[in-house]
């Protein structure tokens, strides 16, 4: 438990995933069976060891500290799980401390007040970080920003494999992954997931810009429209039927209407869109679907899933994934016609001759509800990754407004020392005439010389400070460059940005020719 | 029941601190004044101007490093135990084991005996003598770490995790905040003793107290200034060394040129994960030059004083704990004194 807790600890507060690569890699390599596999389950949010409410934690601390040294330390600290673990008295006990690897099955079925009995008899063997991470992981409030993706790259580093290779077999495995740690440490076979509803990782596109355009041999290459959705991959394996994100998160649980319909047995490759009528609707409509942990009926009914198909992966068992693209793209066409799924369509296929008539259908793409074109080379395998040269999208002009700079955060990592994180505004009229609202947060868009630039400009220019943040003069207008606007209930405007970068600095323009709140709600799609 | 006399009424709070009335000498003021007895040399309790300063030689060099010719008018140099009479009170020095030199006051006058500990902590700690408890009447004491949520953990282990990092790193610096007098000897002195012999690399304003510790034959071990040019920025070729410099230059443009360096806070805060992650640490260290709150506790417990005086610090908790114990207890709320960075 402690070797894990201090992972945990250190994870926290490292920024920089590279740091978070290495140390869950050590981790990986050194921890023993089967402590290191519930990590790992732990870490990729395969496993969750909530068993105790806030409140059954308050009552086994107090029955140990004074109420009034219990209050102002939880004044002092602010987290309670924290406070808790600070603050258990330490005594010598004989008791060993828990381990990791056991931890699932011990905790399983425990209701109160055994539940306490056995947490408060854990707490007194373990030191202040340990206490830290059990208390997090039972309460299940443990945040070290990490992703799923993440660990599994942290153990493909750890044991020298391609993270592709581990996603291949993953979500046939489950915790403790003691034979994915033996095929790793080559003790033995890969595991066999032939029969598995496994994930198998996406081909993914290069940027193009309009000068490589030119130079591409056009007459190679099929054009169809970039949908502005989540990308995902359908599994279907005898009674098995999952729905992947493009990074292998399960995200079955949150679509039953699409996964309810998977009647079919194959692997395929679309996007997942809300479309209502036969129209795509905004994104902003498939966001609303996500990261939930329960979807309501009036939810399905509301935001109803689809999914445009582009490719298909297996039909059947048979792996097309080596055949070209148009070859792959006649057996989805075929695939479809046979198995009618539901909820699904395909992604057509935009006839086009000329560079001219290219660029005329990209410039239509916002209205077409698409993000831009894709560009696929015609005999193109399905690799892995984002091999350079098959596949290519072409975005769809960014959108652009000017801003004002309005509040100042220091980046992370190797930005630490800088003013990276740009919260920009524009203006409306408020009850004491022209104000500022805040519409996004830029961190990206500008070189270094211009970061050094704009980090001394912060300086000199600083209003107010409220702990991290400085607030700056209104007096920097930027360019800012985004992908579409939606309402947003978070934003005091009301509305946010998607994506936001600098695209410009207007050092010389003044902050009252900004653009207004309004000609961004004109934005909105 | 009649109430009885307050102990030590001859001891008064002012504006400019503690004042030993029949002596006519302040304790650590915060303000200059005539004459002065200085438990340590952190600016907050050593102030530069005073016209009379008494304090353990050591101190008094600390002083002078960090004010230049004119600290002081007049000093006068204390051994500890050496008793000395003020105008009728008697005044002599225990170890508190801060820093170097670092003292408690013990002042007797008819028949009292207070002590004002200034800051202290129990821990070893090789760049200074430990802490002697003294019993007494009134015990004054600081309370920076005052709640029960501030328990150190073992210095051993922190410099261990330390030393992994930097394995696990190698091509990457760690630099680590430190205060310039106390904590930056204290964290070398504990790096060394985990058999680190490599050069530490030290920020410009680190070396000349550095210097005075090895005066005294506080074993350091190689010390190289970061900086290489007059400019003041760090060096290159830093890649998989330690680098100590002060807090406020640690994520600023100072360690820009750093490589990429990890950045470490060594102080008794760390333990508040909050208080780290603010700061944009990576590598917290909890090591503090202060008590903690078991190490309060314990000291009230051997000094044995009847009444606790509390000066700085969470005040409120330490007062609490001590009437809990049954000893009579105050805050004193003196203002000036600045916590552990």
């Amino acid at each position: 438990m402690e070797q894990f807790a201090h992972l945990l600890d250190r994870l926290l507060y490292a920024p920089q995933k590279i740091t978070k690569l290495k140390l869950m890699a050590d981790y990986f390599i050194h921890a023993p069976d089967p402590d290191r596999g519930i990590a790992l389950a732990l870490l990729t949010g395969a496993l969750d060891l909530k068993n105790a409410k806030p409140a059954l934690i308050r009552q086994l601390v107090m029955q140990r500290v004074d109420p009034d040294l219990f209050r102002w330390s939880h004044d002092f600290v602010g987290d309670l799980a924290e406070t808790v673990a600070l603050i258990w008295p330490e005594r010598a006990t004989n008791a060993a401390p828990p381990r990791l690897g056991e931890l699932p099955e011990q905790l399983a079925g425990l209701k109160a007040p055994e539940a306490g009995e056995q947490l408060a008899g854990w707490l007194d063997t373990l030191d202040a970080t340990g206490r830290w991470a059990l208390l997090k992981l039972v309460t299940g409030s443990l945040k070290v920003g990490v992703s799923a993706r993440l660990a599994k790259a942290a153990l493909g580093d750890a044991f020298e494999t391609s993270v592709d290779e581990i996603e291949e077999i993953w979500h046939g495995l489950e915790a403790p992954y003691e034979p994915l740690f033996a095929w790793l440490e080559g003790r033995a076979p890969r595991p066999d997931m032939s029969n598995r509803a496994v994930f198998r990782p996406l081909m993914l596109a290069n940027s193009l810009d309009d000068m490589e355009l030119v130079k591409l041999p056009l007459a190679d290459y099929a054009a169809e429209w970039k949908w502005d959705g989540l990308r995902v991959q359908l599994a279907a394996r005898g009674s098995e039927r999952r729905l992947y994100s493009r990074t292998g998160d399960d995200i079955s649980a949150a679509f039953p209407d699409i996964v309810d319909f998977m009647t079919f047995e194959g692997v395929l490759d679309g996007e997942l869109l809300v479309v209502r009528e036969g129209e795509v609707a905004p994104f902003d409509d498939l966001r609303q679907r996500l990261n939930r942990k329960r979807t309501t009926a009036k939810m399905l009914q509301q935001h109803p899933a689809h999914i445009r198909l582009y490719d298909i992966l297996f039909d059947g068992t048979e792996d097309l994934r080596g055949l070209g693209f148009e070859a792959r793209r006649a057996r989805l066409e075929a695939f479809w016609g046979r198995e009618q799924p539901e909820r699904t369509d395909l992604s057509e296929l935009i006839p086009f001759d000329s560079v001219e008539a290219l660029e005329a259908l990209r410039a239509g793409s916002r209205s077409a509800q698409s993000e831009g074109l894709m560009l696929k080379h015609r005999h193109s395998v399905y690799q892995a990754g984002r091999p350079a040269g098959p596949w290519f999208k072409w975005k769809r002009d960014a959108l652009t407004a000017d801003a004002v700079v309005m509040y100042v955060q220091r980046g992370q990592g190797r930005r630490s020392s800088f003013y990276s994180d740009y919260t920009v505004g524009a203006w409306r009229d408020g009850e004491e005439g022209a104000e500022l609202v805040p519409v996004g947060k830029a961190c990206s868009g500008f070189t270094d010389e211009e970061l050094k630039k704009l980090d001394k400009w912060v300086r000199d220019n600083t209003a107010n400070r409220f702990g991290p943040v400085r607030e700056v003069t209104q007096s920097l207008v930027v360019e800012v460059a985004f992908d579409s606007v939606h309402r947003s209930s978070r934003h005091k405007s009301g509305v946010a940005m998607r994506c936001p970068r600098f695209h410009r600095i207007r050092w010389d323009k003044p902050a009252e020719e900004a653009d207004r709140l309004e000609s961004l709600e004109k934005l909105i799609d | 029941m009649a109430k009885a006399a307050r102990r030590a009424s001859w001891i008064k709070v002012r504006p400019e601190g503690l004042f030993v009335e029949p002596g006519g000498f302040y304790v650590d003021p915060t303000r200059i004044v005539d004459r002065a007895v200085i438990t340590h040399g952190h600016a907050d309790h050593a102030r530069r101007g005073h016209g009379a300063v008494a304090a353990t030689a050591e101190t008094l060099d600390i002083m002078r490093v960090r004010y230049g010719k004119t600290p002081f008018k007049i000093s006068q140099t204390l051994r500890f135990g050496e008793k000395i009479n003020i105008t009728g009170v008697t005044v002599w020095l225990a170890p508190a084991g801060h820093v170097l030199g670092s003292a408690q006051v013990v002042v007797e006058y008819k028949g009292e005996r207070v002590v004002v500990s200034g800051d202290y902590k129990r821990r070893p700690d090789r760049t200074c003598i430990a802490f002697e408890p003294v019993p007494c009447d009134v015990f004054i004491t600081e309370a920076t770490f005052g709640l029960p949520v501030f328990r150190h953990p073992d210095d051993t282990r922190e410099i261990a995790t330390l030393m992994h990092s930097r394995e696990l790193f190698p091509e990457r610096c760690h630099v680590i905040g430190t205060y310039s007098l106390g904590k930056a000897q204290r964290l070398i002195s504990l790096i060394r003793a985990a058999g680190y012999d490599r050069p530490l690399y030290l920020h410009d304003s680190l070396l000349p107290l550095c210097k005075l510790y090895q005066a005294y034959g506080v074993d350091l071990g190689e010390l190289l200034p970061a900086t290489a040019d007059e400019k003041g920025l760090p060096r290159a070729g830093l890649e998989g060394e330690i680098v100590l410099a002060p807090p406020p230059s640690i994520s600023d443009s100072w360690a820009r040129p750093l490589p990429d360096p990890v950045i470490c806070m060594a102080s008794g805060w760390m333990r508040v994960k909050q208080r780290a992650k603010y700061g944009g640490v990576e590598l917290p260290l909890v090591i503090s030059d202060h008590a903690d709150w078991d190490e309060l506790l314990t000291t009230l417990d051997d000094v044995g004083a009847p009444e606790v005086w509390v000066t700085h610090g969470r005040e409120e908790a330490l007062v609490h704990a001590a009437r809990l114990k049954g000893m009579e207890a105050q805050a004193l709320r003196l203002i000036g004194y600045e916590e552990e960075a």
